[in-house]
């Protein structure tokens, strides 16, 4: 409807409407604008939109602030809670455990035999997944500044040698990782976190299979990728957007691949 | 890092704004700028750069955005079209229409509306925040004031010359 006369675009007049145009071009775009009256119709309807949202919501901005939002109040709560943490943490892990306990249980009865090691460990890695990546305020256990530290903590509790990926490359960095119940006795629990607060984890546990393929897995929102090298399970959990997840199980894999390779 | 508490804190009111835009209720809206103060906080050292302001934007719009999953795994609270009186006239009436156009809107085209009209990003800044090109910021704002104008004009055709 706007595109008759191609000297001027629609985005052009979003810009325009927007403050977005750049300055050699305002004259033009205004000058057009006076001899078509359905686009200047148009942008008037814009502006009048524009102008009613900021008359509904504009006046927010100069209430005063409640007490539980101004940023010291927010601090030094978050420091109180700081000290609560550890008991906190604990609390986590032991719902995590019951979850996790659960899980197996079923899974234990839906199947006689033995559940597969895929099975067992992307439900407990999903369920880890689902439980803390909604977390706000304590998805982990240790941040992500402390690498050496836990790195160091989690491949003592799980007796192997472990690496903690470094997915900055495709923009994801790391939020810090967490102990955590496995089928197997202790498992390793790293949560990454990218620029728009998507969040992906890596599970790892010990397993007595040597190593398996590359196996993909998704339930509603959710999916993984399972796979275990040299006795490690690893499941790589994160929304269900199965390329994106690729991408970052590719980056995941390579990595411990590499230790594994130079372990050996 | 006194200086980054201090871009944080003055971007409070502004939050507080864009929060009651994207909830329409204000202890929604100041919960999510709590929880957007306290991930900021707690995430310091992860930031490096200066756009203070759209960081926040952008915490605050994912954590909406979760906020609305965990809903939508809940049966609706109540259907979009409530039972206010349909004919009140004056500025309250016009106030409620552009409220009910805002959430009749796919929640990016509303975020992308709110943080340009009024939150005064630019469309770089928004294209940051929602981590996508600036053709898609372009588009979703082209789409949200087509519907937003479908909705005032059809939704509501007694206001339709109002002033």
């Amino acid at each position: 409807m706007i595109d008759r006369d191609s000297s001027v675009t629609e985005e052009e007049l979003h810009a325009f409407v927007d403050g977005e145009l750049p300055a050699d071009r305002q004259e033009a775009v205004t000058a057009w604008l006076a001899t078509h009256a359905d686009a200047a119709a148009q942008v008037g309807a814009w502006r009048t939109q524009a102008d009613s949202i900021r008359a509904r919501y504009g006046a927010v901005a100069h209430e005063p602030v409640p007490d539980r939002i101004k940023l010291d109040q927010v601090l030094r709560r978050d420091r109180a809670s700081g000290r609560h943490l550890a008991a906190m943490a604990t609390a986590a892990a032991l719902i995590a455990f019951v979850f996790g306990g659960a899980v197996g249980w079923f899974a234990h009865g839906a199947s006689a035999a033995a559940p597969t090691g895929f099975d067992t460990f992307t439900a407990e890695a999903l369920d880890a997944y689902k439980l803390y990546v909604v977390e706000v305020r304590h998805p982990v256990e240790v941040p992500g500044s402390e690498r050496p530290h836990l790195t160091q903590w989690l491949s003592k509790r799980l007796g192997s040698e472990l690496r903690i990926p470094d997915l900055q490359s495709i923009g994801l960095k790391l939020v810090g990782g967490r102990l955590l119940p496995g089928p197997t006795g202790a498992a390793a629990f790293y949560m990454y976190e990218g620029p728009s607060g998507e969040r992906f984890t890596i599970y790892c546990a010990n397993t007595t299979t040597t190593q398996t393929a590359l196996r993909f897995k998704s339930i509603d929102r959710f999916a993984a990728f399972y796979w275990v090298d040299d006795k490690v399970a690893y499941v790589v959990s994160g929304p269900a957007d199965r390329e994106r997840l690729e991408t970052v199980t590719k980056t995941v894999y390579e990595q411990v691949d590499k230790s594994g390779a130079k372990k050996s | 890092m006194a200086t980054f508490r201090q871009n944080v804190e003055a971007t409070i009111p502004a939050l507080r704004r864009y929060a009651r835009a994207l909830t329409r209720d204000s202890d929604i809206a100041d919960d999510l700028v709590q929880d957007t103060l306290v991930r900021a906080l707690r995430s310091e050292h992860l930031f490096h750069g200066d756009e203070v302001r759209s960081w926040l934007y952008t915490i605050l719009t994912n954590l909406n955005r979760n906020r609305l999953r965990s809903l939508s795994r809940r049966p609706p609270l109540s259907p979009l079209e409530d039972n206010d009186a349909p004919d009140l006239a004056g500025p309250e009436a016009g106030g409620r229409d552009i409220e009910r156009a805002l959430a009749a809107l796919v929640e990016d085209q509303r975020n992308a509306l709110l943080l340009v009209v009024l939150e005064g990003l630019s469309y770089r800044e928004v294209a940051d925040v929602q981590g996508v090109p600036i053709g898609t910021v372009m588009s979703r704002l082209a789409r949200a004031r087509v519907q937003i104008k479908n909705y005032l004009d059809n939704g509501r055709p007694a206001l339709r010359r109002v002033k």
